[in-house]
């Protein structure tokens, strides 16, 4: 047992310290002022924002790309030929079973022919010159189910997008042309003026025929940019394909469903056999999931030197707090207030400042960046970059902020609070 | 009971050491009021540092109630001063973001008293002081003597058995300073010792015994009429 000698030698317990820092801390913050704790908390949000929105922007330039690509190309399942196989066997009854699926929203098949397209072929040229051609790649598509499964409709840029009934009538990826597509090389040549109502050459497998430009799609998706679109029977008809076996079945799901559970219903009923059937993020290209992974280690190098500047503005901003309230920390002690309540108080300072900045930035992000990024997606020339914040990776980061942040609130109250109390005091 | 024996007290600042006090031995003893008094760098307030723990002396030993104060360590320091300790501080040094009610309340509360009871407490003590009317005042709102007795409320609202006063009334004018004494002598009558630093020698004869240093040694220690 303790004598009463004892008891008064007893220092303070953990929860005291901790409700009297809370105390203190308060008392601090609201006699602290507006303007002060204005520019803190701003410093707070920015390197908030710094955090989430600069690594998000890095990660989102990629990842609209990738978003792009799926929702104009792969949607959430793409199937497409085994190596060994020139198209999708079964085609049919891959369709048709993959419609019964719960959570299939649409399916739309693509017959692919490389061929060239030719643009300036009735002007009388010399001998020694070259006309204007490309390579490209011929898709047949039903307009209808291809605009359920890829929106392509809404990549029309110049013209109107296909109707069942077009006959001679195509639309040209946009990186066909030189006017949308500024990278030309003798590698990849561009046609250098087709308009709308223009007619073209195209030739397949040696067959030509001379078809009217209807419509220029435009989506910095490669695979379609670089594509020409015709209604799938006229397609077919051109390279003599009467079995409906496509080359292509993107499928697109309705949200929430998993695309994984579709994929394995597919290669459960034994089209594995006869397609190669992936999720959209097996078919991503592994240098696409190189370059994500590469921007998103760029995007917390960032945050990194974004949170140790923080951390040392905390220091700065909590050592000067501390140092002008020397003399009242010195009081705290000769009164007998346990160091421990007293650095309490600053690291509930700290804690204060950062979770104000960080719920003004969760609010400034999801409130405001997330949905503005979406309308207004930055214009990169290989896609459109969107901010990618999700809520797991922020609440991390505001984790992260809330460490670096009692840690630099700590240090410098523990260097005031470690100092001789007399000296404190007396201002010495 | 304050027991201090050949005390010194030395400053060193580069290479010029400062002998501050100079073999000090004092005795006090419980329920006594002293005054300590001299001309400006007597070792007056170096003096009360040492008794009340907010400095180590460079040699010589200072017992209260029997317990060594040079032997225990900082934390055990900092709870001997809020359990058995009262200071009275010559600025009166109350925090400014805090009422005075929170102010003479915080001791409490590192006690562990919960806030109500805490807050309670130190009305009663402010009361007992005439300032029941300025609880929620901050203290820019009060005068320096107002400040100076919720300075003596946060002193003495844990009932410490010994009260340190350095200079508490050489900021305020003669009646502020009289109520302030008044206050103090109040305290002793009931039985707490009190030691105070002060350069007036019409508060010092209300004390029990004056202890008259210069240039770091007691050269006298007399007994007043109060006895």
């Amino acid at each position: 047992m303790s004598s009463p000698a004892d008891k008064k030698l007893n220092s303070a317990s953990l929860t005291t310290c901790l409700s009297v820092g809370l105390f203190l801390s308060i008392r601090q913050v609201r006699s602290t002022s507006i303007w002060t704790t204005s520019l803190i908390v701003f410093i707070m949000v920015l390197t908030f924002l710094n955090l989430v929105v600069a690594s998000g922007i890095l990660v989102g330039s990629i990842e609209g790309a990738i978003l792009a690509v799926q929702k104009h190309y792969l949607g959430d399942i793409f199937i497409s030929t085994l190596t060994q196989k020139a198209y999708i066997e079964r085609t049919n009854d891959i369709i048709s079973a993959a419609k019964n699926l719960p959570g299939v929203e649409s399916v739309s098949a693509r017959y692919i022919a490389p061929g060239t397209l030719q643009a300036d072929y009735k002007k009388s040229k010399k001998p020694s010159d070259l006309s204007d051609q490309v390579s490209a790649s011929f898709a047949g598509i039903d307009p209808t189910n291809e605009n359920a499964v890829s929106d392509l409709s809404s990549l029309v840029v110049e013209g109107s997008y296909l109707q069942e009934g077009d006959y001679d009538q195509v639309l040209l990826g946009g990186m066909l042309l030189k006017r949308y597509n500024s990278f030309e090389s003798s590698s990849f040549p561009v046609l250098p003026d087709v308009q709308i109502g223009d007619r073209v050459l195209v030739t397949i497998n040696g067959n030509s025929r001379e078809v009217i430009v209807k419509g220029i799609v435009f989506s910095k998706v490669d695979e379609i940019d670089r594509r020409v679109f015709f209604v799938d029977s006229q397609l077919r008809k051109f390279i003599n394909r009467f079995d409906y076996n496509a080359d292509e079945i993107a499928i697109r799901l309705t949200s929430g469903t998993d695309p994984i559970s579709i994929k394995n219903a597919l290669l459960a009923d034994g089209f594995g056999s006869f397609a190669r059937i992936q999720t959209q993020q097996d078919a991503e290209p592994k240098f696409i999931k190189d370059l994500r992974d590469t921007f998103a280690i760029l995007g917390n190098v960032i945050s990194s030197i974004g949170l140790v500047v923080t951390a040392i503005t905390i220091f700065i901003v909590i050592f000067i707090n501390a140092i002008t309230r020397r003399k009242y920390i010195g009081i705290l002690k000769s009164i007998g207030m346990h160091s421990r309540a007293i650095e309490f108080s600053y690291i509930f300072q700290s804690i204060f400042y950062a979770l104000v900045g960080s719920t003004i930035g969760l609010a400034i992000t999801y409130g405001f960046l997330v949905p503005f990024f979406t309308q207004n997606p930055i214009d990169f020339p290989f896609g459109d970059g969107i901010l990618v914040a999700p809520i797991e990776g922020t609440l991390l980061r505001v984790l992260v902020l809330m460490i670096a942040t009692i840690v630099a609130g700590y240090v410098p109250a523990r260097i005031i609070i470690k100092r001789n109390t007399l000296d404190a005091i007396l201002g010495r | 009971m304050i027991e201090i024996k050949h005390l010194i007290k030395t400053y060193k600042n580069d290479s010029v050491e400062t002998k501050v006090l100079r073999d000090i031995s004092l005795s006090i003893a419980t329920g006594q009021m002293i005054a300590i008094i001299g001309p400006s760098g007597a070792g007056k307030s170096t003096l009360l540092y040492q008794m009340s723990l907010l400095d180590h002396p460079t040699s010589g030993t200072v017992f209260i109630n029997d317990l060594d104060i040079n032997s225990i360590s900082s934390q055990q320091r900092t709870a001997y001063r809020l359990s058995s300790l009262g200071y009275v501080f010559q600025d009166y040094s109350l925090l400014p973001e805090l009422t005075a009610q929170e102010n003479v309340a915080l001791p409490l509360f590192m006690q562990g008293l919960s806030k109500p009871d805490a807050l309670d407490r130190a009305r009663i003590a402010l009361e007992r002081i005439g300032l029941g009317e300025r609880l929620s005042n901050h203290p820019s709102q009060l005068s320096g003597g107002e400040q100076q007795r919720v300075g003596i409320a946060r002193a003495i609202v844990n009932e410490p058995h010994i009260i340190f006063a350095d200079e508490p009334t050489a900021n305020l004018d003669s009646a502020s300073s009289r109520e302030v004494i008044a206050v103090l002598l109040d305290i002793n009558k009931r039985g707490q010792t009190v030691v105070m630093v002060t350069h007036e020698m019409e508060y010092a004869q209300l004390c029990h015994r004056i202890v008259e240093l210069r240039d770091g040694s007691i050269v006298s220690d007399t007994k007043t009429q109060r006895v």
